[in-house]
């Protein structure tokens, strides 16, 4: 199987391809690569996203093809695909980090910043939270509820169907920091670095 | 809830642990690999790498640690010292750390923490900040302390805020190495005047003064030496900050 984390200059990604390497297993290829034919051809994708909304969705941009690719493969093939941080954010139709920037348009909703209660939270919300988890996602198999995950973030995905919703946070409000749309997956935490507990949310990935 | 995080910091020279872990049972206890790796499964909830190393020659020697630490740990891994450019920060980002922390090159010139937190995100930028008393407030320090600067620690603060810090690492260097405590008032003041969250550090010498870190209204504590010297494992710190109230991960 191939597991293709695209990597589009979107930060760093190391934390995620070191985990996803650690947790695969020998008939598990770890691909990481812009190239559209690798990511056509791979079994399923990886989304990782770090620094503001409208830098991630440029970079994607940057890549002629890359969207039209993204689409084809989660949308019209319907093959599993993983964001993670930002990765999960593009997903929206729409983010107001830096200026308003149209999204992937996968899940109906957008990105705003959090409310931080005129500084009684601080942002970006730095840490490990707990996870209350609102449905049976596929990958939180074997994941018990108000599992610990490392988050850092400022940002927050309103989607308007709470029913793609597979998970909240309490930080401020009820932050929504995992979604399930069909084959679409997304986490707001940073699985690759929430130990091991975050490995297993991999493992169930690449194991779909 | 959000928990506050325990963060174990090593001191790294030429590529090997300085103060390390006294255990009988490690293999290499000069290892940093193998000590960041006791950490996180100890429950560290971030580990962070000082590196001291004094030559520029013997420099590289961070990357490899942190390029194999990176493979081995999936926690934050924080690295500092040393950090001049955005290019080294990009090095270190590309080699695994996940976070990097400038602190001379944030003095001298403030546009490194803008470029970088721009170019990489600001979740990414730390910016370290050694404090020391004087006239009634705080005056900070570069070059691991050695050089004063004249420039009050507060204003500083809300300026790398400004300037796209992600979070800041304030050591009192008072307190640095006396094991008598954080300086609760610097964190007082520096936490209520910036909106991101701040790291304690300097003067850890009993759980007490990690209860104390978290009450002043720092996000997180970092601490050296109770845990080198193995006085308290990570997870002995956390089962008694629970034991205080204070919300950890366990």
């Amino acid at each position: 199987m191939n597991v293709t984390i695209v990597d589009y200059n979107s930060g760093n990604i190391s934390s995620v391809i070191n985990s996803f390497k650690e947790v695969a297993k020998k008939n598990v290829n770890i691909e990481v690569t812009s190239d559209l034919n690798k990511i056509k051809s791979s079994d399923k994708v990886v989304l990782p996203g770090q620094g503001s909304f409208k830098s991630c969705v440029d970079a994607l941009n940057n890549i002629k093809g890359l969207v039209y690719t993204l689409n084809e493969f989660a949308i019209s093939n319907k093959k599993p695909l993983l964001g993670i941080c930002v990765g999960l954010q593009m997903f929206a139709d729409v983010g107001y980090e830096e200026t308003e920037t149209k999204g992937l348009g996968w899940i109906s909703g957008k990105v705003s910043k959090i409310d931080n209660q005129n500084g009684k939270y601080k942002l970006p919300h730095i840490g490990w939270n707990q996870i209350n988890i609102l449905k049976n996602s596929k990958i939180f198999k074997d994941i018990e509820n108000n599992s610990h995950m490392y988050f850092v973030h400022s940002y927050e995905l309103i989607p308007n169907d709470k029913r793609v919703v597979s998970a909240t946070t309490d930080y401020s409000s009820n932050i929504v920091c995992s979604v399930e749309k069909e084959n679409i997956f997304g986490t707001q935490f940073h699985p690759e670095k929430s130990d091991k507990t975050g490995l297993k949310i991999i493992d169930n990935f690449i194991n779909l | 809830m959000l928990k506050n995080r325990i963060i174990p910091c090593l001191d790294v020279k030429n590529g090997r642990v300085v103060k390390g872990i006294n255990f009988v049972d490690l293999k290499d206890a000069g290892d940093p690999v193998e000590q960041a790796k006791i950490y996180s499964d100890g429950g560290a909830d971030e580990i962070c790498f000082l590196d001291i190393t004094a030559s520029n020659e013997n420099r590289d020697t961070i990357y490899d640690v942190v390029d194999k630490t990176s493979k081995k740990c999936f926690v934050p891994l924080t690295v500092g010292g040393g950090v001049r450019s955005v290019e080294d920060i990009n090095k270190l980002l590309n080699c695994g750390a996940d976070k990097v922390s400038i602190n001379t090159a944030a003095v001298q010139n403030s546009k490194v923490v803008e470029d970088s937190s721009r170019k990489f995100g600001s979740q990414c930028i730390v910016v370290a900040i050694d404090a020391k008393r004087k006239d009634g407030g705080w005056e900070i320090f570069t070059h691991g302390g050695r050089n004063s600067t004249g420039i009050n620690a507060l204003e500083f603060a809300s300026k790398m805020e400004k300037c796209g810090a992600g979070e800041l690492l304030v050591t009192s260097m008072d307190k640095d190495g006396t094991q008598s405590g954080y300086d609760i008032e610097l964190m007082q003041k520096i936490s209520s005047g910036v909106n991101i969250p701040v790291i304690a550090s300097g003067g850890v010498g009993t759980l007490d003064h990690l209860v104390e870190g978290i009450k002043s209204g720092a996000s997180a504590v970092l601490a050296a030496s109770i845990f080198h010297y193995g006085t308290y494992s990570v997870n002995e710190a956390k089962q008694y900050l629970a034991s205080k109230d204070i919300p950890v991960r366990i």
